[in-house]
């Protein structure tokens, strides 16, 4: 790690840090209050599909095979879930901060609090809110154990294609003069909303949820789902663009 | 310029001079560390954490609710 202390990417990148961790921790408490219900039931109504349907022999996924004694229990499995999503949020916290640095003063912004925000909500509906819209979370119980990593490989050619989306829209929309802000956003917003519009016919769909599944467990699961991205990323640009302008404009420290 | 505080207003941080790439690539050694947190999250089964399935099933509900593929 740099050890100069006046590093602006350093002041960024702890600031992304902080706040991705502040985000997924918020994040992972919303969805034991409001998640984990439609999980445990999900996983019940799965053990009993699979109970009814004893002669598929799925692959044995630990929670869901109920001869097995599962690997980490339920009760274990609220606590990863806050440590999962907390981990998460670090994660897109720091890539943020490194994409901000990237583009601070590279890119007609007012201020770095804008920025931050701007950017935040950026790579929020290109990562998950587009994605979601082609490919949405699932509980326990839905899809095909068989089709797990073709389902992931979709999942992620979507998610990469939404993010090559916006990439390629920004580049469009910074050839707009900066003085004709509506242009601008327009260019941008309409070049995004093709390239994903192409992206999502292109994909194959998935449709595997189970006849007997419960349709209202699964939009309870789903409105939870959405509840927690929009809890984490709500979160997560706010702190940022609040630590990261206060990061930035303190006054640095006589040099050395 | 009559006072710094409208001139700050004025301008405000947006003339901040870029980051040199130089100094950004010093930073690059981040990316795949965090990617790879991200996918300890999101997608191992085992193959990176050596404590066999334990992560897995540990950050299962996670998965789920973060709409990555799991099961
Ligand atoms: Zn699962």
């Amino acid at each position: 790690m740099p050890l100069s202390g006046h590093s602006p990417v350093r002041a960024i990148v702890v600031a992304g840090l902080i706040a991705g961790l502040i985000a997924g921790l918020s994040a992972g408490l919303f969805g034991l209050a409001v998640g984990e219900s439609n999980i445990d039931g999900a996983v019940a109504v799965e053990s009993s599909m699979e109970a009814g349907a004893a002669r598929h022999d799925h692959g044995a996924h630990a929670t869901a095979a109920s001869d097995q004694k599962p690997l980490v229990s339920r009760g274990t499995q609220h606590l990863g879930l806050v440590v999962a999503t907390a981990l998460y949020g670090l994660a897109i916290g720091g890539l943020l901060a490194l994409a901000f640095a990237f583009m601070r003063g590279r890119t007609g912004h007012r201020s770095d609090r804008r920025l931050a925000l701007g950017l935040t909500a950026a790579v929020f509906v290109a990562a998950v809110a587009v994605p979601f819209l082609k490919y949405p979370a699932n509980p326990p119980g839905v899809g095909d154990p068989e089709t797990i990593g073709y389902r992931t490989e979709l999942y992620l050619a979507m998610v990469a294609g939404c993010l090559a989306a916006l990439v390629a829209a920004w580049r469009l929309s910074m050839l707009v003069p900066a003085r004709r802000r509506a242009q601008r956003a327009l260019a941008g917003a309409s070049t995004f909303a093709a390239l994903t519009a192409l992206l999502a016919l292109g994909l194959p769909a998935i449709g595997e949820v189970p006849a007997g599944f419960p349709s209202g467990l699964l939009s309870d699961f789903r409105l939870a789902s959405i509840g927690l991205q929009l809890m984490l990323w709500s979160v997560l640009a706010l702190c940022f663009a609040a630590l990261v302008s206060r990061r930035l404009t303190r006054p640095t420290a006589p040099r050395p | 310029m009559r006072s710094t505080e409208a001139a700050s207003i004025e301008a405000g941080p947006a003339v901040a001079e870029p980051i040199p790439l130089r100094e950004l690539a010093r930073w690059l050694w981040l990316v795949p560390v965090l990617l790879l947190v991200a996918y300890v999250v999101g997608m191992d089964q085992g193959v990176i954490s050596r404590s066999g399935m334990y992560l897995h099933e540990f950050m299962h509900d996670g998965r789920h609710l973060l709409a990555v593929p799991c099961h």
